[in-house]
């Protein structure tokens, strides 16, 4: 099926054009940029926020960007069911904003963590996890503030209705201490919302959908959503 | 006119990692006796209004809706009236 996206652009986002690559060249979808003061999403299929440092990451990561005047039009389509899907500095904007729970604060070891990690997928029912071919993927991971927190309540909450998509691990799928590169409570690398259509992970999928890169399992997360997008 | 400082703070939950790296910093230097090192935020503006009560309204939901994250942290509120500039 062919799906049309659109990658926002916020002032310091430096993963759109990575986004977009993968999105219009390599899976061949309709791909539109949105800037951050768009006040139309084009009718795209699926909103991807993608990583950077909207607005420098100044006051928190994120924390500008969710005033944007495209994020009011996000919101609403994320609220009607439309897919969103935010990557790294995406996944902190989708917090901030309330899409997501949670909140992505500085990492443990306070520092900026830039290298290939491995992901586990704990939901298998999920849009972007449903059709992986294996569960435990090589994702490149670069962020200084990726530590994903929340209350126990929330926490839970997530657990109990299968909300947490990836958490970090060995390259076999052992999810440990060892594995977890920035401290995120329960090795979180992803999640989604409760409705199912909002998802959001510290990890980029699009720096390894290329096989010019040599890194190509972030394309079996896009694959999976373009397999079980029902229009 | 008011003159707005204010301070936000981590939750007490939650790690606080450049607290804690000046913590191990104080004891790379030798003190002994620094613990519990916390890491805030302190952020100070003017408020144009004449009006205590409409002051204390607008900084909350400044400091609710941009200054913090009410899911990480707290913040803290105080207000001094200054001669208008």
């Amino acid at each position: 099926m062919k799906l049309k996206f659109g990658v926002v652009v916020f002032p310091g986002s430096n993963c759109d054009h990575d986004s977009y690559h993968v999105l219009k060249h390599v899976l061949e979808q309709e791909t539109v940029y949105l800037w951050h003061k768009d006040t139309d999403l084009q009718k795209c299929d699926v909103i991807i926020l993608p990583g950077g440092f909207s607005y420098g990451d100044y006051i928190r990561t994120g924390a500008v960007a969710k005033l944007s005047p495209i994020m009011n039009l996000v919101i609403d389509f994320a609220n009607k069911g439309g897919i969103v899907f935010g990557i790294c500095n995406g996944f902190q904007i989708l917090t901030e904003s309330g899409l997501l729970p949670g909140a992505l604060i500085k990492n443990k070891n306070i520092k900026f963590v830039c290298k290939d990690i491995y992901v586990t997928a704990v939901n298998g029912t999920s849009l972007l996890t449903k059709s992986l071919q294996k569960k435990t993927l090589m994702t490149p991971i670069a962020h200084g503030d990726g530590n994903y927190f929340t209350n126990d309540e929330t926490l839970k909450s997530l657990e109990q209705n299968d909300q947490i998509l990836f958490k970090y691990s060995s390259s076999n799928g052992e999810i440990t201490d060892e594995c977890n590169p920035n401290g995120s409570i329960g090795n979180i690398a992803g999640i989604m919302n409760k409705n199912g259509n909002v998802f959001g992970m510290m990890p980029h999928p699009e720096r390894s959908s290329d096989g010019l890169l040599g890194k190509t399992d972030g394309l079996q997360i896009f694959n999976s959503l373009l397999t079980n997008f029902i229009k | 006119m008011f003159k707005a400082k204010v301070i936000v703070k981590r939750k007490k939950s939650i790690l606080d990692p450049q607290g804690k790296a000046a913590e191990h910093g104080a004891v790379l230097l030798g003190f002994k006796n620094i613990t519990n090192v916390r890491i805030d935020k302190q952020v100070e503006f003017l408020v144009n209004v004449s009006d205590l009560e409409t002051a204390k309204q607008e900084v909350s939901e400044f400091c609710a809706k941009l200054l913090s994250n009410p899911s990480m942290e707290d913040f803290q509120i105080t207000l001094d009236k200054v001669d208008e500039a």
